[in-house]
């Protein structure tokens, strides 16, 4: 088991979908939100991860299908 | 009485031994060093400040360490100069440019921080330091490393160009070349982080490593007379610069160093990759991640870790933020050769090209008292001003012929 943390930003138009619900359902994966902004404009999610490596993997290509974009919980470290 | 009280989360403020953490367990929110200030208003004064080393070390009491010094013993204190010639030309009459092109060991910025993140690192007793870098952050680690006898790990993408990675290979750290984008050795770095007790400087040990950019603020108003500026102009990549040098000018205030910070804060990028600047000038306390297309590739982050915190230090200090295109990154580079003598690099470039536009806009006024950041050196990229420096002017080797091209007397 694996626990990974990352910072999900949605699209706007997507705001309204319970995203982070369906990746749950759709992977072997638990979500733990910690922190979240979501207004009409944004919407982000500072969220844990947790399960099998390669699956954790899948869910967040999983997520980048739906047109999210998916950092680790530090966002950019490559400077 | 230690002067580091704690490591405190920047969003719900729940403390943290010193130790290398970087993210609360609760909010997963960033973690920041918090200091005794009672304690350290005991010991710092000016005249302790002025009579110590000729190094970013002056400011000892105020920087994440707690005993003396052991990596970087050099780097900071670099000259502040009064940009007459420049300030001539935009209309400015009290222009100042801190010069960090001409930093300890690997002439930009990042040795300040990098200086402080492995003196840490050492304390905390690793002896394997790391980083993600692309550029500067790599060079300076790699040769503080080099000379502290530390192992060293350095991670670039995989489509580096060639002489950027000569200037990290030189020093013999483990480079490591990460196939796929910039999102994957982006991932994995953090992964790595994660997996392995090394200090990876921007990453684990972020919270002691970004307090060395208060350095930049510590040295500009000591070198004013113990004056803080009106304005200053700051280059951003994560934000973390600009919102350090906000700390540094309102510790000095709060420890009486300084009697009042009138200073406003004005954030430059490049168009291509503008995350934080378009936010700020569409009001917005958020930003929304882009993908970085600029020739000003030491800026080019697309998420930045501090936007938001950049964000709030700009709108708190009254300032603005600009952009400025390729080209006119490309102006400014030989503009502020021209007039003063200093090849920057790219960063450089949108630091002027963003001063000469809020001057224009009288956003920076004449009397305004201006500091501009100049944080790396030209030499390391000259590819981005190769085709707009003209050519060699050509002549045979006879006297005739010189006196002729150039159109001068003989003998005069
Ligand atoms: C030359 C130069 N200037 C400025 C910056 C901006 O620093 P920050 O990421 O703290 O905003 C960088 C960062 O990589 C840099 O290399
Ligand atoms: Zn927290």
């Amino acid at each position: 088991m694996a626990k990974l943390r990352f910072h999900i930003r949605y699209p706007e138009e997507k705001i309204p979908e319970p995203i982070l619900y369906e990746i749950g359902h759709e992977y072997k994966v638990v979500t733990s939100i910690r922190r979240a902004d979501v207004r009409e404009t944004t919407g982000w999610l500072d969220v844990e991860f947790t399960g099998e490596p390669d699956e954790i993997e899948r869910a967040i290509g999983g997520l980048r299908q739906k047109g999210c974009i998916v950092d680790p919980i530090e966002l950019n470290v490559v400077e | 009485m230690p002067k580091m009280q704690a490591l405190s989360c920047r969003e719900c403020g729940k403390e943290y031994p010193t130790r290398d953490l970087h993210v609360c367990e609760l909010c997963f929110g960033p973690l920041e060093v918090k200091y005794d200030y009672e304690a350290i208003k005991g010991r710092i004064s000016r005249a302790k400040i002025e009579s110590g080393p000729y190094s970013l070390w002056r400011y000892h009491d105020l920087l994440p360490v707690e005993g003396e010094p052991t990596v970087g013993l050099y780097a900071g204190f670099t000259p502040l100069i009064r940009a007459r010639n420049l300030g001539a030309f935009l209309g400015i009459d009290e222009l100042y440019l801190k010069n960090d092109c001409v930093n300890h060991p690997t002439l930009s910025f990042k040795d300040r921080v990098v200086a402080v993140a492995l003196t840490r690192a050492r304390e905390l007793g690793f002896e394997t330091v790391a980083c993600a870098s692309t550029g500067n952050l790599a060079n300076s680690v790699a040769a503080h490393a080099a000379a502290a006898g530390m192992q060293c790990y350095v991670f670039i993408p995989g489509d580096l160009e060639a002489a950027k990675i000569l200037g990290n290979l030189i020093y013999r750290p483990n480079v490591v070349e990460v196939e796929g984008t910039y999102d994957d050795v982006n991932r994995l770095c953090s992964e790595i982080a994660g997996e392995h007790r090394w200090a990876f400087v921007n990453i684990n040990i972020r919270p002691y490593y970004a307090e060395g950019s208060k350095t930049l603020a510590f040295e500009t108003v000591e070198q004013l007379g113990w004056r803080a500026p009106d304005q200053v102009v700051i280059p951003m990549a994560s934000g973390s610069l600009l919102t350090k040098i906000w700390k540094g000018l309102k510790e000095f205030e709060k420890l009486g160093l300084l009697d009042h910070v009138p200073t406003k804060l004005n954030g430059a990028q490049a168009e291509g990759c503008s995350p934080i600047a378009t936010a700020y000038r569409q009001g917005r306390d958020f930003f929304k991640p882009v993908k970085p297309q600029t020739i000003a590739k030491s800026l080019a982050i697309g998420n930045p870790a501090d936007g938001y915190y950049a964000l709030k230090a700009t709108a708190e200090s009254k300032g603005a933020m600009e952009t400025v295109t390729d080209d006119e990154i490309v102006d400014a580079i030989k503009l502020l050769a021209q007039t003063e003598g200093i090849f920057a690099e790219t960063a450089g470039g949108v630091t002027i090209g963003v001063l000469r536009k809020l001057v224009k806009q009288g956003v920076i006024r004449r009397n305004d008292v201006t500091v501009a950041y100049i944080t790396g050196n030209g030499l390391k990229t000259q590819e981005a001003v190769i085709d707009a420096v003209g050519r060699p002017i050509r002549i045979q080797p006879s006297l005739t012929h010189f006196t002729k091209t150039f159109g001068l007397k003989e003998g005069a």
